[in-house]
């Protein structure tokens, strides 16, 4: 069937903000199909509240509106751009739910708007619990014994006829929010509960626990004439009970027979046509371990994060196809973009064997309970490709960027068999590790099957590598038994530490031997047929197909590894931007990175995509075959700035800013020096290495002082510390990961934060604008609320900054990016931390600038200078618009997480506000940020003494917005005695009825906490806080937050006015 | 213990044997299912053939007896990147390693099956010699390589004489009482269980029973079988296969069975270059429009430039190469396919067609005759 010529103005529905559960995978979606629409002449529409993301740039749709993902704002973009039809299956949950939405209320009818892709009726039978049983029902396909209910008392009547355990899912959200498993009523009653209220439609599913079973996933395509094929299925080696965004997952399935395979491919197929989806679909199922019955578990028809998996395992680009089948064509119409040869009508086949592993953030919220459960709780992710299962699992090990490197990386050996076979008992981020342990203990491997469920099969392959480290460490090494250990991808730092020799030794030794890693394609076929795609992996063994090209200029762009904390999806904007403005002038380019769900993994944003670690090793081996001319490390994070030493040992030139100048800006004394050179000021402080250190060095600043260790991301393990005591706790912290490097202590300086991002060609300085926070220093970057045009600060400061950056750049020898952090107290500029490399709000700065700042650098990295690239050095006037940056978090996610904002980075993604009047750019951003308030009108505040006074004035203003505030004892009277209304209400530990009464009683829009010092989880603070969060009560930390809140509050109302980016 | 795959071109492998212990000689071909190596194993159209699996991991589930698709394994030998040293499934009988030792079949483990299956796409398919001596002397063996065929195979892969497999009355019998006689060239066993499933009563006749012995029994319908070898040695058969051809009985075929009706009907085969083999190959129904997954094993195709449009018009074609993978017989009651509806190993999607053959079944007993081309609306 030929494309349908009544489409042209698509309008494409974005997923938002990153959280956990919906994160870049829709990014890399959502940019694939975009390109793929305009492809074939479309004009493309998006709405997105992302601005880290690729597909909010101009040159991927050709109308950008960055605006709040709310019915109303669809709704006025709908009717300024009349669309002719919207694809909301790229947009993960949020956007499939927005576009049902807007179909249900008769607006897309009324306004001649036509879902593409799959219909409404589609979606409400894939998604709504009870349609879904029904229809899976009539079909006969199985799902476990279960019901829908919309209150507690029919969820515990129902239990009572299919016995416990049971799990529970809620309807309509995301990542699993609120799901879980109950072995008895009071966790029934309580899962329940909680599950019901977080559901759009109120209902959740309680279901036959079939937990244990293995849980296998197929990815299906289907199109309009009803053609369909399953691109890749997988396998989750954690079976049913993990969520398989936190399951380690293997693609091909390993365990089953063709018989199992087909059985559960033809029921997928069944279920697809059945369902009649057009496009893509995820279905997954549970299959009982030692039998052929099996469950349907569930179907999301829509690309997902399994999906942006299975296309990179593949090659498959299921994105690309799913919007080509939107537009009507056919599976046998649309070639295969990766063979240039065959068509989308086929199944991939692979020759090699996938795994992935999740990014948990347990390293950002020591604090949080580290089970994994039907709720996801997983960051990012990280692939890797091998064609045995062993060099699968150890390369993705190593990828994690989690300080592990191999199975000895955490360590259990201190337990005993009988303890170990309680602690395999637990479903953590560290089983794996504990049955590796269970195996050098000698527990048999089914007996580790029998606890953990996992098949035996995989734990044979644990034991396989468990035999290697024993072979290694007994030794002697000879050359075949390296061979078989590089066979397994042990890292050569990892073969050096059990045999007792140095890397050196081991690389030489392979060297003599001939024992070098080999790059194979990722073809879709299996070699069936000539592919042109350099997509690549390596393996030792076999020969290479990666042959070296010879263009005039070759660059290696280092990505940024998985997704986590402190560094997102910016990084991989970054990568891409620098990967194409490299392309635009002439350099082949090479990529190396490990992350499924970006763009930069796209197997056509680079000339040559190598998916490997980034560790040295890895990328040694990559250099080895490509003999790059340079490579830029300035755009992929931390991941790609710790490499810089070894690529220059490598002999590979850094292009950009030297490694010694960004050593400099990290060297505390080096950079001290700088700064007394260039007249710069900044806070006290003093390197230290112990707890005592630490603690003089404080008390010869005077408390609070910041603690945080040098070269991190995120402001990982970075504190404000009050007292001794608390300088001995986070030293303790920081010490648990052995430093290689000093850790900082400084003078805590409370002020107005500044950042800014700018270009530097060596002489010249382009700063396209200057940011503030709302939140005064204390609070991480990347968690506070960013104001571009700095409003608050006066001309006279912006000088002194535009002026500062220059000298920094400049002092540092900067070619490419800077971002410098600052704090203006009245006049006063000091600086606190300089980073000579892309930051966090890069994307965001140049979309609403208009100044795309990464390509620039990239030119000045290659030589150019900013004059000759059109612009006037120096600080760029300001826009006509304000842009406020709001960091969004997934704390009701992770169960035990301190939510309480402070130097530590704990946002996982951003959403942006934008337009001509400040108040409305506020309102957007906490909109699209998920706070739409009003709704109870009733507030609950309780602050900590220091910030009664101003708890006072907010209060005052949200009480004339017509709140009712109720207060704790302290702050009640405060409130009270200034004339500001407050009922006083007991706190937890006193009689009923208390504050987490009122929480949970679900009339409460938002509550004030800010926090005491320290990170006592039992102090009531914390409870509060976190009642907040799960019972989705908009909880805020900090008083310039609340103040910033109300602020928007008092200017809501109305139509929001929209704004295309794409014309700024 | 060492073992080494030589092909005709001079290339050596170096790897792990595996299997039997025996040295061999066969053709070598690869096959890129992801799982079904049993099922690969046991289909006997792979007699005369050494079978490279381009999935890396192989064994992984062991061997479950009942998912063999004939009494033995076929390939002279087994090439693969990795045998699973731990089979784990809950049906699994034994380990591939003991299936192979006890029927056998010698194999080599630890090449890079890539590289082989590359070397295969380029220079098409090439003999070999799996072998354990390490003294190989490559003058030698080459012109041994070079002078191989696979020679009569049908004749050593059918069965010895005719049995009988009643119809099962389990699922949607719709073909119950239907008599199909089906022609054994080496059938899969899941030709005759599909039949059989659908409550025909299924006779299977040893590839050398004459029409004659066929027509005596009366059948309601015919079926050709899968087979291994070069179809055009099946002179005889083709002979047989072009009086059943005069008759009205309808007949469907599959593979080899599907090329043999074609020489019968006066068209002409070729060998392709390295062969279709696996279980992902796209097949378009120039009828419908539909395009399905199909389980395919054929080295050899119908060339369709000559064919007579009186005679036979193609019915299915390969969507990545446009080979042809399948015939309408013009007034007849024949349709035959070039791949393989029964699956296993492979997808499901084409079995639709034992539901196409028994409608035919059906109608001709209604009213014969009035099939046009085959293109019985099922």
């Amino acid at each position: 069937m030929p494309k349908n010529p009544n489409v042209k103005r698509v309008m494409v529905i974005g997923s938002g903000p990153i959280v956990i559960g919906q994160a870049a995978e829709f990014d890399y979606a959502g940019t694939q199909a975009c390109r793929s629409l305009k492809e074939e002449g479309v004009e493309v529409i998006l709405v997105n509240s992302n601005p880290a993301t690729i597909m909010t740039d101009k040159d991927i749709a050709d109308k950008v509106y960055i605006e709040p993902l709310t019915i109303q704002v669809l709704e006025q973009i709908i009717e300024k751009e009349k669309p002719d039809s919207i694809l909301p299956t790229l947009g993960g949950q949020a956007g499939l739910n927005l576009g049902m939405e807007l179909e249900e209320s008769g607006f897309l009818k009324s306004h001649q708007v036509k879902l593409l892709g799959t219909t409404a009726a589609t979606i409400r039978n894939a998604e709504g619990r009870q349609e879904f049983k029904d229809l899976m029902e009539r079909i006969g396909e199985p799902c476990a014994a279960s019901k829908v209910v919309e209150n507690v008392e029919d969820g515990v009547e129902f239990v009572r006829t299919i016995g416990y355990p049971v799990v529970l899912r809620p309807a309509y959200t995301l990542g699993g929010s609120g799901g879980g498993i109950a072995h008895d009523q009071a966790q029934l009653e309580e899962i329940l509960e909680n599950g019901l209220r977080l559901s759009r439609v109120g209902q959740v599913l309680v279901e036959r626990c079939i937990a244990g079973w293995k849980e296998i996933e197929y990815e299906v395509m289907r199109d309009g004439m009803g053609n369909c094929i399953t691109v890749c299925n997988m396998e989750n080696i954690d079976p049913v009970g993990v969520h398989t965004g936190d399951s380690i997952v293997v693609a091909p399935s390993q365990t089953l027979s063709d018989k199992e395979y087909q059985m559960l491919r033809s029921s997928a197929l069944n279920i697809i046509n059945e369902l009649e989806i057009t496009g893509g679909c995820n279905v997954q199922f549970a299959l009982h371990p030692t039998s052929f019955e099996y469950c349907v578990i569930e179907v999301n028809p829509r690309v997902s994060r399994s999906s942006a998996l299975a296309s990179k395992a593949t090659g498959y680009p299921i994105a690309k196809v799913a919007a080509k089948i939107a537009l009507g064509y056919t599976l046998d119409e649309i070639k295969n973009a990766v063979t240039g040869k065959t068509f989308a009508s086929f199944e991939p086949a692979l020759d090699y064997c996938v795994v992935k592993m999740p990014r948990l953030p347990f390293d950002k919220f020591i604090t949080a309970k580290r089970t994994l459960t039907t709720q996801m709780k997983a960051t990012g992710e990280v692939m890797s490709i091998c064609t045995n299962f062993e060099g699968a699992l150890m390369k993705a090990i190593r990828s994690l960027e989690q300080h592990v490197d191999c199975l000895l990386s955490y360590d259990f050996s201190g337990l005993s068999a009988e303890e170990l076979l309680g602690r395999l008992k637990v479903v953590d981020d560290q089983r794996l590790w504990v049955i590796a342990e269970a195996l050098r203990k000698g527990i048999d491997s089914g007996k580790i099957h029998e606890i953990t469920m996992i098949d035996e099969w995989f734990i044979d392959k644990i034991a396989c590598i468990v035999e290697m480290e024993d072979a290694l460490k007994t030794g002697p090494l000879t050359a075949g038994l390296l061979r078989e250990a590089k066979r397994m991808e042990f890292p050569d730092n990892v073969i050096a530490r059990l045999t007792g020799m140095t890397e050196d030794q081991i690389k030489d030794m392979r060297l003599a031997n001939g024992i070098t890693a080999a790059f194979k394609m990722v073809d879709t076929c299996a070699a069936e047929f000539a592919a042109g795609t350099p997509y690549y992996y390596s393996v030792y063994g076999g020969e290479s197909e990666a042959s070296e090209t010879h263009p005039p200029r070759k660059v290696l762009v280092l990505g940024s590894g998985p997704i986590r904390i402190g560094q997102g999806i910016e990084f991989d904007y970054c990568s891409v931007h620098a990967t194409w403005a490299f392309a635009r002038a002439g350099y082949e380019t090479i990529i190396i990175n490990n992350n499924p769900e970006t763009v930069s993994t796209d197997f056509d944003i680079a000339d040559k995509l190598y998916f490997e670690p980034l560790t040295p090793e890895d990328v040694e081996n990559v250099v080895n075959v490509e003999k790059p001319d340079g490579a830029v490390v300035q755009f992929g994070g931390q991941t790609a700035i710790k490499l810089t030493e070894s690529l220059m040992k490598m002999g590979v030139p850094i292009l950009g800013t030297r490694a010694e100048d960004v050593d400099a800006a990290e060297d505390r004394e080096l950079f001290d020096e700088i700064l007394q050179r260039t007249g710069i000021p900044r806070a006290a402080g003093g390197t230290v290495y112990t707890a005592a250190e630490a603690k003089a060095v404080a008390n010869r600043l005077g408390y609070p002082v910041l603690v945080r260790p040098s070269y991190v991301l995120g402001g990982q393990g970075m504190q404000i510390a009050t007292s001794d005591e608390e300088i001995q706790e986070f030293m303790e912290i920081i010490n648990r990961i052995a430093q290689d490097h000093p850790i900082l202590v400084d003078k805590y300086l409370q002020g107005k934060e500044i950042e800014v991002d700018a270009v530097c060609d060596g002489t010249d300085i382009l700063i396209p604008g200057i940011m503030e926070h709302i939140e005064r220093t204390g609070i991480h970057s990347g968690d506070s609320i960013s104001v571009y045009p700095a409003p608050t600060i006066d001309g006279v400061v912006k000088e002194k900054i535009a002026e500062y950056t220059a000298r920094l750049a400049r002092a540092l020898h900067v070619k490419g990016l800077i971002n410098i952090q600052f704090i203006a107290i009245g006049e006063e500029v000091y600086v606190i931390e300089v980073n000579p490399r892309s930051s966090r709000t890069v994307p965001y700065i140049s979309k609403v600038t208009g100044i795309p700042i990464v390509d620039l650098a990239t030119q000045v990295i290659i030589g150019r200078t900013i004059r000759e690239l059109g612009y006037e050095p120096g600080l760029q006037p300001e826009a006509k618009y304000f842009a406020v940056k709001m960091p969004v978090f997934s704390f009701e996610k992770i169960r035990g997480a301190e939510i309480s904002l402070g130097p530590e980075m704990k946002s996982t993604g951003e959403c942006l506000g934008i337009a001509k009047d400040f108040h409305e750019a506020l309102y957007k951003a906490f909109l699209g940020a998920g706070v739409q308030l009003p709704k109870h009108r009733r507030m609950i505040i309780t602050v900590k003494d220091a910030d009664k006074g101003e708890a006072i004035e907010i209060g005052r203003r949200f009480e004339k917005l017509g709140y009712i505030i109720y207060a704790t004892r302290s702050t009640a009277a405060a409130l009270n005695e200034a004339g500001v209304k407050a009922y006083k209400v007991n706190k937890i530990r006193q009689e009923s009825p208390t504050v987490m009464d009122l929480i949970l009683g679900h009339k409460i829009d938002l509550v004030i906490d800010t926090p005491t010092q320290g990170r006592d989880k039992n102090r009531d603070g914390f409870l509060i806080r976190r009642v907040s969060i799960e019972t989705g009560v908009y909880c805020i930390t900090a008083l310039d937050t609340a103040r910033a809140l109300v602020t928007s509050l008092e200017n809501a109302g109305g139509n929001l006015t929209l704004v295309d980016v794409a014309s700024l | 213990m060492k073992a080494f795959l030589i092909l005709e071109d001079g290339t050596v492998f170096e790897g792990t044997h595996i299997g039997a212990d025996r040295e061999i000689i066969s053709e070598i071909v690869f096959n890129t299912s992801m799982a079904g190596y049993l099922e690969v194993l046991t289909d006997p159209s792979y007699a005369g053939q050494a079978v490279c699996m381009t999935y890396p991991l192989i064994g992984n589930y062991g061997v479950c007896l009942e998912d063999m698709e004939s009494r033995r394994p076929w390939p002279d030998g087994f090439i693969v990147r990795e045998l699973s040293r731990k089979p784990s499934n809950f049906r699994c009988d034994m380990s591939l390693q003991e299936f192979l030792e006890q029927n056998g079949v010698p194999g080599i483990a630890g090449i890079d099956t890539r590289a082989l299956t590359k070397l295969l796409r380029e220079k098409g398919t090439m003999n070999g010699m799996i072998t354990a001596d390490e003294t190989y002397d490559l003058d030698r063996i080459l012109p041994r390589l070079k002078a191989y065929t696979t020679g009569k195979v049908v004749e050593k892969v059918t069965c010895s004489e005719k049995y009988i497999l009643k119809g099962e009355r389990t699922r949607e019998s719709g073909g119950r009482g239907l008599r199909v006689a089906l022609l054994d060239l080496g059938a899969k066993n899941n030709i005759a269980r599909s039949l059989v499933q659908r409550g025909c009563e299924v006779t299977v006749y040893p590839a050398h029973t004459t029409a004659g012995e066929i027509m005596a029994d009366a059948p309601d319908g015919i079926m050709l079988s899968n087979g291994p070898g070069d179809p055009k040695e099946c002179t005889g058969i083709i002979e047989q296969i072009r009086k059943l051809y005069e008759t009205d009985i309808p007949i469907f075929a599959i593979c080899l069975g599907h090329q043999l009706m074609a020489l019968a009907a006066g068209a002409d085969t070729y060998k392709l270059k390295y062969g279709h083999r696996g279980g992902n190959h796209p097949v378009k129904d120039l009828q419908t429009g539909r395009v399905y997954i199909s389980s395919q094993n054929h080295g050899y195709v119908v060339d369709t430039d000559k064919l007579d449009p009186q005679t036979a018009v193609p019915a299915f074609i390969n969507v990545n190469d446009g080979t042809n993978e399948g015939l309408a017989y013009t007034g007849k009651n024949i349709f035959t396919v070039q791949f393989h509806p029964e699956a296993c190993p492979g997808p499901r999607d084409s079995g639709y067609l034992f539901d196409r053959f028994i409608h035919m079944m059906l109608s001709q007993e209604q009213h014969v005759g009035t099939c046009e081309g085959g293109k019985c609306n099922a």
